[in-house]
């Protein structure tokens, strides 16, 4: 109670209120809009690890990879010009990008392209990439198209959509020695590259392709190297080799160094190892130790990525738990059109998207960043609307409220499904959410799962500075603790009610908003978050953020070692009966409001 | 007590009541009348009618713990469903005869689980359906009841528990015929079940088992066990002061509630002639308590109106004009809980009170 002395001080007057809430709720939208806008700056880099090709290369996108790809073309037109000396029938096609060349050329031009590759690092992986999805097309006596899994045909390298398909289309194809050529060019390339993680992705290329690696390469890429962690990964690979080719010295020599990896294809080669007989003892107790040693790394690294899942899960949970836990514990009502708002949030989402590729197709990347405020907007109208017309009238009802709010679910869902269609609709997944980021080599974490933690802490953040720090909040405190006491000093208890139910529902947008980027969007998206959500509220507490934060916490953790355990439908069952025996001891919730008062 | 204060409280409308429930215990008898005459009810009106007093009910038993206890319970489909499958076992059995059920053949399983054992005699089968309903019950309201869970997070925890239950019954592992449940019956008691004895029978007897239900629950509530009830839901607080052990009195409302539900899918299975885990999916438990709120909750005959009403509205428009329907009923869900908050029967007391 420790904030009561504010309300006398100031003359707590309701259209303050207002105010102060409206300039809150404006700097949480400029704050997340910043910090989207931020995450949206690293889309050249992301873009140009050539994840996905996108329909419409994103301007900016193609600005900062073409420079530098034209500054290679440079050195690659001279030497082209010196060999067109030789060659005249290749000068009409020398010019374009590398890939057009690579997909022109015959068997022997490919061959001496791959072995010294004349475009950029990016553009060979481009390259790579879409020889590995069935997607480089040649045509027409030599010209580049690109054919995705849904069957249409764009031009390359304008990637235009065309319609007109040429009669002799047919699939660039590598035989076996192109293919290790390629393998072998692009680690050559970023092994010299000035990158140290292009020169870490060279190795683990190499590492992939050790049947037919020359050792010599390793050897004199080590002795070159400077940064640490491409030298780890050079000395594993190094040390491998070694373990492979080696004299039993050698091979001991080579598990020591072994011993620290945590990659499944050095376990493997282990315990090939070990498999053979009349096996040198020695050798067989270094190559046992190496075993369990690599095991072990190999158990934590997964735990650590089922704690990253489950991490990410419990995000998802408190995102679509936070504005229930808002709305439950101001009002003392359970508002099951909760997840339908979450639906509704997922849907603005979809809306902005089409609006993205209708009118602005060149920032087609950035409606992410224009979704986040829109959903929000949405969701938080449709909220105080409801809250208006439905959940003020039944005051002091609880039951009938819940069951009236479930009235507006269906409602809400039906329509939904009248206007959009009972199928799910695709939100597609930002570029520069797409990829992960490769932790070791048998750790890795997905872009959208990191980002969906990352924005599940802002704006926990957000919402925590916004209770505690803002006028608004304090209100929304005094309502949540004594609603009597509040409205005696002055607060407008309706205001607040119907702005706070607004935050709540604004919240569940985000929430939409975010889930749009890692599940299914459809009508019944708010039922599959809906019950979980209300578990972590029953668990955390009426209106209690951070009990709400530890209770998502415990759950997504919990239910995803409990899936790995015992499965995803078991585990739910398991989590349920767990939260039904927890609530028998606390049944107000891991923090419960202390007070005297009964009922 | 006479009987026509057992049916209601003004003689009026007991003789109204009364002759309503006579007319459903002699419906059932018209199927069995030939096409031709014109009194003669088809076999679809008679499913459709054993159905709706089927869940009529469950409307009864909700009505129980929410109308007089002031216990909102969002998961009577569990027992409701607990019931039906208890006497989809049975029949179940009757079907495969000596053998195995097809389901289970399909799984290549050699032997019936456990809790399968004895489900092939009539009498078993019927205390199943009486004992798993009421354990479930019994162990989950003993518990809640203890740690004075109440208001909505009572709710939502007999929402999670359906959920769980449907999730669990969803599994083929479970021995209940995951996703399709039990259908296919052919034999009740050795009967062709869809003679039109046998559902003439069967519709009789739903009329009947909602008859004495509703004139126990009735004499039940007009008991001192009724008024602490009520009490109960008014202020439970005052009345532990007062020495009552309110426990035991909201523990075995919630048992006998849950009893009724499971004696009402037990007679729902046979006529419909399915039983599958769809029938614990949440949506439907909280349509139940659109049933009991649309009636008049707190009164039992409002229950019986609400289920029916509603039931009749559903069964017109899930035909007539499918996609409105949801619509439809979350509209109701509205109007009822913000218009009319003692249900249709509040709206006639009204009525008759303006006449007077």
């Amino acid at each position: 109670m420790s904030h009561y002395p504010s309300y006398y001080k100031s003359d707590a007057q309701a259209n303050y209120s207002n105010k102060t809430f409206i300039i809150a709720l404006l700097s949480l939208l400029l704050l997340i809009a910043i910090t989207s806008a931020a995450h949206a700056h690293e889309t050249p880099i992301a873009h140009s690890h050539g994840e996905k090709l996108s329909t419409n290369t994103v301007a900016a996108t193609s600005n900062a990879v073409s420079e530098e790809t034209l500054l290679a073309q440079d050195d690659t037109l001279l030497a082209q010009n010196k060999q067109s000396l030789t060659t005249p029938a290749n000068l009409a096609i020398s010019k374009g990008d590398a890939i057009e060349q690579f997909v022109a050329a015959d068997f022997t031009k490919r061959q001496t392209m791959l072995n010294q590759w004349p475009g950029s690092v990016e553009s060979l992986d481009t390259l790579v990439e879409l020889i590995k999805n069935d997607e480089l097309y040649q045509g027409n006596g030599g010209q580049t198209y690109l054919l995705n899994s849904e069957d249409e045909l764009f031009t390359y390298p304008a990637k235009q959509l065309t319609t007109e398909w040429p009669s002799d289309l047919a699939q660039v194809t590598l035989t076996n020695t192109l293919r290790s050529a390629l393998v072998f060019g692009q680690a050559k390339v970023k092994l010299e590259s000035n990158d140290p993680t292009q020169r870490v992705q060279a190795v683990a290329i190499l590492a992939d392709n050790i049947e037919q690696l020359d050792p010599a390469l390793i050897s004199t890429a080590a002795t070159n190297e400077q940064d640490d962690d491409v030298k780890t990964a050079l000395s594993t690979l190094q040390a491998r080799i070694d373990f492979r080719d080696g004299d039993v010295a050698k091979q001991i020599a080579a598990l020591t160094v072994l011993a620290d990896s945590d990659s499944p294809q050095v376990l493997v080669d282990v315990k090939k190892a070990l498999a053979a007989d009349d096996i040198d003892p020695v050798l067989k107790s270094a190559l046992l130790d190496a075993e369990d040693s690599i095991e072990q790394r190999i158990t934590i690294s997964t735990w650590i990525g089922h704690l990253f899942t489950g991490l990410s899960t419990a995000s998802i949970l408190l995102l679509a738990a936070l504005g229930l836990a808002i709305t439950f514990g101001l009002l003392g009502v359970i508002n099951m059109a909760h997840g339908e708002l979450i639906m509704i949030g997922a849907y603005a989402t979809y809306m902005v998207q089409n609006l993205f590729q209708a009118y602005f197709p060149s920032m087609t990347g950035w409606y992410l960043v224009a979704a986040i405020p829109v959903a929000f907007l949405v969701s938080a109208i449709i909220g105080m609307i409801i809250e208006r017309i439905i959940i003020r009238p039944l005051y002091g009802r609880e039951l009938e409220t819940l069951l009236a709010t479930f009235g507006v679910s269906l409602i809400l869902m039906q329509l939904v499904r009248m206007i959009f269609g009972a199928q799910n609709v695709e939100v597609s997944n930002v570029d520069w959410l797409s990829g992960a980021y490769q932790v070791s080599s048998s750790l890795v974490l997905p872009f959208n799962r990191i980002a969906i933690i990352g924005f599940t802490i802002i704006i926990l953040m957000l919402l925590v500075y916004l209770l505690n720090k803002t006028r608004f909040g304090l209100f929304v405190r005094a309502v949540t603790q004594n609603r009597q006491m509040a409205r005696a000093v002055g607060i407008s208890s309706a205001r607040i009610d119907m702005l706070a139910f607004g935050l709540g529902s604004g919240l569940a947008g985000l929430a939409g908003c975010a889930l749009a980027q890692v599940g299914n969007v459809g009508p019944d998206l708010g039922q599959t978050y809906i019950i979980d959500a209300f578990l972590v509220v029953v668990v955390g507490g009426v209106g209690q953020v951070w009990g709400a934060v530890l209770a998502s916490l415990g759950l997504g953790v919990s239910g995803t070692v409990l899936e790995i355990g015992i499965g995803a439908v078991m585990a739910k069952i398991v989590l349920l009966v767990l939260v039904i025996l927890f609530i028998q001891k606390r049944p107000q919730g891991l923090f419960a409001l202390k007070g005297r008062f009964v009922d | 007590m006479r009987l026509t204060q057992l049916l209601s409280d003004s003689p009026r409308n007991a003789i109204l009541i009364g002759l309503c429930f006579l007319v459903l215990l002699i419906l059932p008898w018209l199927h069995l009348l030939p096409e031709t005459s014109s009194f003669h009810l088809s076999a679809y009106w008679i499913t459709l009618i054993g159905k709706i007093m089927a869940l009529a009910m469950v409307a009864l038993a909700l009505d129980l713990v929410w109308g007089y206890a002031g216990i909102l319970s969002l998961g009577h489909g569990l027992y409701f469903a607990l019931g039906g499958y208890a006497f989809g076992m049975y029949l179940t059995r009757e079907t495969a005869g000596t053998g195995l059920p097809d389901f289970m053949r399909f799984l290549s399983w050699t032997e019936l689980p456990w809790y399968w054992a004895g489900t092939q005699h009539f009498w078993w089968a019927m205390a199943l359906v009486v004992l798993v309903p009421g354990l479930v019950a019994f162990i989950f309201g003993y518990f809640a009841f203890r740690s004075k869970i109440k208001g909505v997070y009572f709710s939502i925890i007999t929402q999670a528990m359906t959920y769980a239950a449907a999730l669990l019954f969803f599994r083929n592992e479970t021995g209940f015929g995951g996703n399709n449940g039990f259908t296919g019956f052919t034999t009740l008691l050795g009967y062709d079940i869809t003679a039109s004895s046998t559902r003439a029978v069967l519709c009789f007897t739903t009329a009947l088992a909602l008859l004495l239900s509703y004139l126990g629950l009735r004499y039940l509530m007009s008991q001192p066990y009724g008024r602490v009830l009520g009490a109960i839901r008014d202020s439970e607080n005052r009345l532990q002061y007062l020495g009552y052990r309110t426990l035991w009195y909201k523990l075995s409302a919630w048992v006998l509630s849950a009893v009724i539900a499971g004696i009402a899918g037990a007679l729902y299975v046979p006529q419909v002639g399915i039983i599958n885990p769809g029938e614990m999916n949440p949506v439907n438990s909280i349509e139940m308590a659109v049933w009991v709120a649309a009636g008049g909750r707190g009164s039992l005959i409002g229950a019986i109106v609400g289920a029916g009403a509603i039931n009749a509205i559903k069964t017109y428009f899930t035909v007539a004009y499918p996609e409105f329907w949801l619509l439809i009923l979350g509209g109701l869900f509205v109007v009822v809980t913000l218009f009319l908050p003692n249900g249709i029967i509040g709206v006639l007391d009204r009525f008759k009170k303006e006449k007077e």
